[in-house]
């Protein structure tokens, strides 16, 4: 099981290209269909935690997961797991600095990649809707729910609010409405 | 720099250094480089002015967080393979105390009908939160007829075939490659990104940007 731990985020930190929600939908297929760990709606919710902690939501995402499967240990693992691909990389192309990042093969990769984060991060936008009900036959409760991403899209889009308080705003209406 | 003496007192002041920078920002990824380049270029000095762009950029380049790859970069320049491991756990130690903290209480609470009820609309938000990436990402990825192309092929890939992301990563960077060698045999002009300077130059960042 920490072994597993390891290798899931050990092979999603080589590929995080782009960083931030890119990784989500890498994080998705791994913890939530391939390895059953817990189901989307769980997935939703430690995003939603890892959002609201400080620091690369990638690597919060890991240790919660590893946390929430083993404990501290796993936490100890997932993390170092999600950040051992960079380590390596790092310590590899270190001494050839200077000559990568100008390198014409990398602004063409890059020109390629961008897209295909975004098309993934799209996919997962529409996945996270499903899952979490946005998309459901109408009643009310799917009417508020929409009513919440509108505010919150709008929130963050238009008036610029850190996520961070648009989350626990977020948070308090819900008490307010469905507690 | 491989055969420079063990320096403990650098390498404490590396971790030191980091480790204060970890915990100050929320959202990571662009919102630290602000920070590091204060502290590593004005502080210390450990890096100069002209050298932090590259730093950043090559940072922003290879997989995972910007801001633990410029971390790490900076330590392993400074003091090798001990000074890359000093920074990197520097400025991932605050954020992995915090946030087992945190999923420790989340996981005591989570059956509170109270947060069942605050997590209702979290979880809204949170696909807020995706859309909202993705459009601004978007933005930096959408520069003409071949990017679209590729998004929308993206996400049928993965919505219709059920493609691993993994291999629609590697296989993006890869369609890059070839897209730009062709489009160069056959002269057609290409745009790798707007013309804007590199988004950590931003002070306008997204959150989760570069992470």
């Amino acid at each position: 099981m920490l072994w597993d731990l390891f290798l899931t985020f050990f092979l999603i930190g080589f590929v995080s290209f782009g960083g931030g929600f890119a990784m989500i939908p890498l994080i998705q297929e791994e913890v939530v269909n391939r390895h059953n760990w817990m189901t989307p709606q769980e997935f939703t919710d430690v995003i939603a935690v890892a959002g609201m902690s400080p620091g690369p939501i990638a690597t919060n995402i890991s240790i919660f997961i590893g946390f929430e499967q083993m404990g501290f240990i796993g936490a100890v693992i997932s993390c170092l797991g999600v950040v051992t691909p960079s380590f390596i990389i790092i310590l590899v192309i270190g001494a050839a600095f200077n000559k990568l990042h100008n390198g014409h093969a990398v602004k063409s990769a890059f020109y390629g990649l961008r897209p295909i984060i975004t098309g993934l991060i799209i996919y997962t936008a529409i996945m996270f809707a499903v899952n979490n009900g946005l998309f459901a036959s109408f009643s009310w409760h799917t009417l508020s729910l929409l009513l919440i991403f509108a505010g919150s899209l709008a929130a963050l889009l238009y008036y610029r609010i850190h996520p961070v308080y648009v989350i626990m705003f977020s948070g308090l209406f819900g008490v307010a409405i469905y507690g | 720099m491989r055969h420079r003496p063990l320096d403990f007192k650098l390498l404490a002041q590396i971790f030191i250094t980091f480790f204060r920078i970890g915990p100050a920002t929320f959202g990571g990824g662009y919102v630290m480089i602000p920070l590091i380049e204060k502290e590593v270029v004005e502080k210390r000095k450990w890096v100069d002015s002209k050298d932090i762009a590259d730093v950043f950029a090559l940072s922003e380049s290879i997989p995972g967080a910007i801001a633990i790859n410029s971390a790490t970069f900076i330590g392993y320049r400074l003091a090798g393979v001990l000074g890359a491991i000093a920074a990197m756990a520097g400025i991932v130690l605050p954020t992995f105390c915090i946030v087992v903290v945190l999923s420790l209480f989340f996981l005591q609470v989570q059956d509170h009908p109270k947060i069942e009820a605050a997590f209702v609309a979290i979880r809204a938000t949170i696909v807020a939160l995706i859309t909202y990436a993705a459009i601004t990402i978007g933005k930096t990825a959408a520069i003409d007829r071949t990017t679209v192309t590729l998004i929308i092929i993206t996400v049928a890939a993965i919505g219709l075939v059920h493609v691993h992301p993994i291999a629609l990563v590697i296989g993006g960077g890869a369609a890059g490659m070839v897209i730009v060698g062709i489009k160069k045999k056959l002269r057609l002009p290409i745009k790798f990104d707007k013309e804007t300077q590199s988004p950590f130059k931003y002070k306008d960042y997204y959150f989760g940007e570069g992470i």
